[in-house]
């Protein structure tokens, strides 16, 4: 390891804990969130074996719903929203822009510290006796009939908001501000493009969410009525404001997701990506027209039918441009010279299955559909697909991707490869029998179900116990890597991206010499100069 | 028994359910066709270009703009078509016909409870007539509930504080599922029920086993005395309410100059918050019955004032 690499810049708890450096806080973050991923995923596990049957026998209804929100919860605000911003993200936006660190270090700790006691509040109210009102904390169930310890994780949620807020402002500035010499806008690598669109809506979508959490306190402990109609209350106004928050959340935790693509289809089929400036402004797109949609959630809860019919057709404009995007990364694959190292499979995974959660998601806008499948479990798989078939398998893929560079070794390329491919198989037995699920009608946040449903119900929760076991298996190897693995040269791609200039792992302050850029991105010589080095 | 595990075997069993299967088809052949040629070009791209395939990889990099303007408008018009399809369907689903038969429905944790207009009444179940529209009303005590019948592809929310309603009907006899889709506490999975559907004879005589002992409109009439409410609408009143006779489905003048239809929204609006809507020249002096009348005596009012509708003020 070269000897100036931030890894070496001491080896102190304080040197960790209090480090400004963007690539330790990236790493602190990369280790709180495996931890939330596996108590997320532990509470899906059992969620997932209680329901092989149609009858209770793991556990109680109360202890049930205590799952599936913890489940809720702890994935969407403590794993997918931080996921690739504040791990890859973190790491990487400052040396692919070719950076010394963000704009603000300090406040970049203090995103993590504010994470962490967010995810500690939250955490205690799991341990306390948990919550049972859905991670959507729909009222007036959540304010006045729920005995549960709402108000604990409302706080917890509401403090990691303000991470969320911190993050995103970062970035703004950082991209804004600290490009090197010659990088203008048309020259930024996309996952800066999509990270840019994702932090203007965590700046912008966040307070909402924190406003409607202290109102639904103000309603739970001072009764005054806000949401309960019979304190004078509009059950669905919070519903407009959670989902006017919920929803461009949505594209939070799916942006990095194809921002991370973008650099692994360009990289693994040595081309530029194809119709660049499209799949840029298709990110602010998405992120703008994110906002006009929410009320897509509540097509049966009344709202009024003009109401229903514009939401309706904004959803289906929203699309437009994430399809704009799938089309791109196929005709990049045109004409490349194409590569299957295994953050390629997780790209190539991604493509597919956010293709099934986007085209299933046009059933949820068409109006008459949406009747028939909201709240079943067609509206559970389409999220999954996008969620975890889109941001999870990117997030796999960019941890692989840039792993050399991260820790400056190399992994196993068999075992990665074996990990993708079972995790691909695992993820679609668990989630497509969910589809026909909904479709037969069974609805959702259900502990008992009529027979009828079981034979789906097994069939994916066969896949979940593989889904379980595939997503362990990078523990492991990688784990064996950070430790035994061989060293990483400085581009073990053969990439042209500023981060891959500097050594592997990079130097405590990214760059000896401050880099020019002078052409555009994703300037790949056409093929591999050499085999691949990360075997 | 396999049977029941394809979905959509079971067709729809109204005319509507069999619009919105075909609707669900046809979305699937649509996203069928697009996944058939994105998956066709991924594994055709991987094979031919993979690396050290020895291929003419020559004009890579051309202009791309065309491409991206066609295919960003075959989405857009193949979008605007499903939306179209979609909505039409929808707004259809909230016509209503003009010899429907209301039934109301308390949501409550955990259960349901219908009231038929005859006084009978029962819980997690929902005997119907087939070949007749029944317009539901719906009303919840406590949190959010959503009424929904899988085989006739239709959910509504009941959301406390409002009616809601929905139109139903079923062609063919039988028992269907009726599920709450919106979750609403510890026994949600539990708030279930059947809805049965059978023929005009058997619904027939089904109501007269019940042999309630008042319909509701009596017991509605009963609860307008109890709750004092003819000391001041009943007739030969001295004190100037606006009369209840006939009401029911006329335009009401409102002292801010617009005018609302007495429906059963307006009725219980009218009932629970009276200053909210107050009738042209009439003084604000009825007081508010929030919080003072359950939902189960709140639908009887409302069914009482809709059965004078036939009589004159």
């Amino acid at each position: 390891m070269n000897e100036d690499s931030y890894l070496n810049a001491g080896y102190t708890l304080r040197s960790w804990f209090f480090t400004s450096d963007h690539k330790r806080i990236a790493i602190l973050y990369f280790a709180s969130l495996i931890f939330f991923f596996f108590i997320g995923g532990a509470a899906a596990t059992a969620i997932r074996i209680e329901l092989a049957t149609p009858q209770a026998d793991l556990v109680s209804s109360d202890m049930y719903n205590r799952l599936f929100t913890m489940h809720g919860i702890i994935m969407v605000w403590f794993f997918l929203i931080p996921s690739v911003p504040n791990t890859l993200g973190n790491f990487i936006v400052p040396l692919m822009i070719g950076a010394r660190d963000l704009a603000f270090p300090r406040l970049n700790l203090l995103s993590w510290y504010l994470f962490m006691l967010g995810g500690s509040v939250t955490l205690f109210a799991i341990a306390a006796g948990g919550v049972d009102t859905g991670w959507t904390f729909y009222a007036p169930f959540s304010t006045l009939y729920s005995n549960s310890y709402v108000m604990a994780a409302v706080i917890g949620i509401f403090i990691a908001g303000f991470s969320s807020i911190l993050t995103g402002l970062n970035f703004i500035v950082t991209i804004h501000r600290l490009r090197a010499p010659g990088l203008t806008w048309y020259r930024l690598p996309l996952f800066i493009w999509s990270l840019y669109a994702t932090s203007v809506i965590l700046v912008l979508a966040t307070p909402i969410l924190a406003i409607t959490l202290i109102l639904i306190a103000i309603e739970r402990c001072f009764g005054v009525g806000i949401f309960d109609p019979k304190i004078g209350g509009d059950p669905l106004l919070f519903q407009h404001l959670f989902w006017f928050y919920s929803h461009p959340a949505v594209y939070i935790m799916i942006l990095p997701g194809m921002g991370v693509v973008n650099e692994l289809i360009s990289c693994f089929s040595r081309k530029e990506v194809f119709g660049y400036k499209f799949v840029a402004w298709a990110s602010l797109a998405i992120a703008a027209l994110g906002f006009l949609v929410w009320g897509h959630h509540m097509f049966v809860s009344g709202q009024s039918l003009l109401a229903s019919l514009v939401f309706s057709f904004m959803s289906f404009i929203v699309a437009v441009p994430s399809a704009i995007k799938v089309f791109n990364w196929t005709a990049t694959l045109h004409k490349g010279s194409i590569r299957f190292d295994a953050p390629m499979l997780y790209a190539l995974a991604f493509i597919g299955l956010f293709t099934i959660g986007g085209l299933t998601g046009l059933f949820l806008a068409c109006l008459a559909y949406d009747v028939h499948a909201t709240d079943t479990y067609f509206v559970v798989a389409h999220f999954h697909y996008i969620m975890v078939g889109g941001m999870v398998t990117a997030y796999f893929g960019g941890l692989h991707y840039w792993w050399p560079k991260i820790t400056g070794r190399l992994y196993s390329e068999g075992w990665a490869r074996a990990a993708a491919i079972l995790i691909f198989f695992g993820f679609n037995l668990t989630f497509f029998p969910q589809f026909i699920l909904g479709a037969e009608g069974m609805p959702r946040r259900y502990h008992v179900y009529p027979p009828e449903f079981q034979v789906w119900n097994v069939l994916s929760s066969g896949g979940a116990s593989i889904l379980a076991v595939a997503y362990l298996l990078p523990l492991f190897y990688l784990g064996y890597s950070l430790f035994f693995g061989a060293r990483a040269p400085a581009n073990p791609w053969d990439a042209p991206g500023l981060e891959w200039q500097t050594s592997s792992p990079p130097p405590e302050f990214n760059f000896a010499v401050q880099p020019v850029v002078t052409r555009a991105p994703y300037q790949y010589s056409e093929a591999f100069k050499a085999e691949p080095q990360n075997a | 028994m396999w049977r029941a595990w394809i979905p959509f075997w079971h067709a729809g069993v109204s005319p509507y359910s069999g619009d919105v299967d075909l609707l669900f088809t046809g979305l699937l052949f649509a996203s069928a066709l697009v996944l058939a040629l994105l998956f066709f070009l991924l594994a055709l791209f991987c094979v031919r270009y993979r690396a050290g395939n020895h291929i003419d990889r020559a004009a890579r990099g051309g202009k791309s703009w065309h491409w991206e303007v066609s295919w960003t408008a075959a989405s857009l018009v193949a979008f605007l078509g499903l939306f179209i399809w979609g909505a039409n369907l929808f707004l259809d689903a909230y016509r209503s016909h003009a010899d429907e038969l209301s039934v109301f429905v308390v949501a409550k944790q955990w259960m349901w409870k219908v009231q038929h207009p005859g006084g009978q009444s029962e819980i997690n179940a929902l005997h119907i007539p087939v070949h007749h529209p029944i317009r539901l009303i719906m009303a919840s005590q406590d949190v959010i509930h959503s009424f929904f019948i899988p085989a006739l592809r239709l959910k509504h929310d009941v959301v406390p504080g409002r009616y809601q309603d929905l139109e139903i009907e079923v062609d063919t006899p039988g028992h269907y599922h009726l599920f709450c889709a919106e979750y609403c506490g510890t026994e949600h999975s539990g708030m279930t029920g059947e809805v049965v559907a059978m023929e005009q004879a058997d619904y027939a005589a089904w109501l007269s086993q019940q042999s309630p002992s008042s319909s509701l409109a009596q017991e509605g009439g009963a609860l307008f005395r109890q709750f004092g409410c003819s000391g001041c609408h009943g007739l030969g009143s001295k004190v100037r309410a606006p009369p209840l006779e006939g009401l029911y489905g006329k335009q009401v003048a409102l002292s801010d100059g617009t005018t609302v239809v007495a429906d059963d929204k307006y009725l219980r609006d009218a009932i629970l918050l009276p200053r909210s809507q107050i009738a042209a020249g009439y003084a604000p002096v009825m007081p508010p019955f929030e919080g003072k009348v359950s939902e189960d005596q709140l639908l009887r009012l409302v069914v009482y004032i809709k059965s004078l509708a036939g009589h004159q003020p």
